[in-house]
């Protein structure tokens, strides 16, 4: 079974990444940018057959070592 | 005062740590590898500065994870002090030995140059025979030492006297040009509850040797010496 895990900056985390790169866009004439916030985006396959209990593994996985929830939040999303 | 150095594959200034702790207590620290189960028994911790682990993930990361992680948690909490520098502060963040989090410096630049640091408590095991107010000159070379706390465990650092050093100008002065990363409150160095465990981004190591760097660091290690023998 696939998992997906989004990690992201929490909202009001300064991002300077996040903000060199709105820059450079608009640097690059794409106008309208407002913002931008970086993140990692991670792709995982597990033996796991149960969405539940795959979920639940990826989640215990977030919280103690793919996001640092000091500052960062998460989003887990179980595939086939 | 027998020292023990943890080091990872990644870590590069063990050997900066072991020169300082033998040039202030007259004892080679032991050396210990991230693989170990056991750190051997002493009187302090250190874990140095350097990438553990590429720095993979985060800063910090899988180091906190590694296997002589537990050892050292065990030892800690019985009272064992602890000294991350740089990457050994991130890896202490990591671990949950310390509160915060080390972010990417606000200028997204490795930042590598003498600083400015303001000893905000003498009266530890680390700071000891500085002066509370006192200013040294070590140097920084990171590029995640960005300190930020949330507001609650800001205030807790401050209220309990908790911040170790911050970063300011050769006068003394906290101000957005003397801080090098962005830090909160110019946030250099913090300690645990109990201030047995200090985790900092500045090398004090480097500033052992009269002739390469001054001697403004060794006050920590002379600190450490006179109060563990």
């Amino acid at each position: 079974m696939k998992a997906t895990v989004h990690v992201t900056l929490k909202p009001g985390v300064l991002d300077p990444q996040g903000q060199a790169i709105g820059h450079a866009l608009s640097g690059l004439g794409f106008a309208g940018v407002t913002s931008v916030r970086m993140g990692k985006f991670l792709e995982l396959d597990l033996a796991e057959t149960d969405r539940g209990k795959a979920e639940a593994q990826v989640r215990a996985m977030c919280e103690k070592l793919l996001a640092n929830t000091v500052i960062e939040s998460y989003r887990v999303e179980i595939g086939s | 005062m027998r020292a023990a150095v943890v080091s990872f594959p990644g870590s590069n200034r063990e050997r900066d740590i072991v020169m300082a702790l033998e040039r202030a207590s007259g004892r080679k620290p032991t050396v210990v590898w991230h693989g170990d189960a056991e750190i051997p028994d002493c009187d302090l911790i250190v874990v140095p500065g350097g990438f553990s682990y590429g720095d993979y993930l985060r800063c910090g990361a899988m180091a906190a994870h590694s296997p002589v992680m537990k050892s050292l948690k065990d030892k800690s909490s019985k009272g064992t002090p602890v000294l991350g520098v740089c990457n050994g502060f991130q890896i202490l963040v990591e671990a949950g030995l310390l509160p915060g989090a080390l972010m990417r410096n606000a200028s997204l630049k490795f930042v590598c140059r003498q600083i400015h640091l303001r000893v905000e408590d003498s009266q530890s095991l680390f700071t000891n025979a500085y002066e509370t107010g006192q200013v040294i000159r070590v140097p920084v070379a990171h590029a995640e030492g960005n300190y930020t706390a949330d507001p609650e465990t800001l205030k807790h650092l401050e209220d309990r006297g908790l911040v170790a050093f911050r970063y300011v100008t050769a006068d003394g002065r906290t101000d957005p040009a003397a801080n090098p990363n962005g830090s909160i409150h110019a946030i250099a160095g913090i300690f645990n509850e109990t201030k047995t465990v200090l985790g900092l981004m500045p090398h004090p190591e480097d500033a052992t040797d009269p002739d390469c760097g001054g001697m403004d660091g060794f006050g920590m290690f002379k600190s450490l010496v006179d109060a563990l023998h």
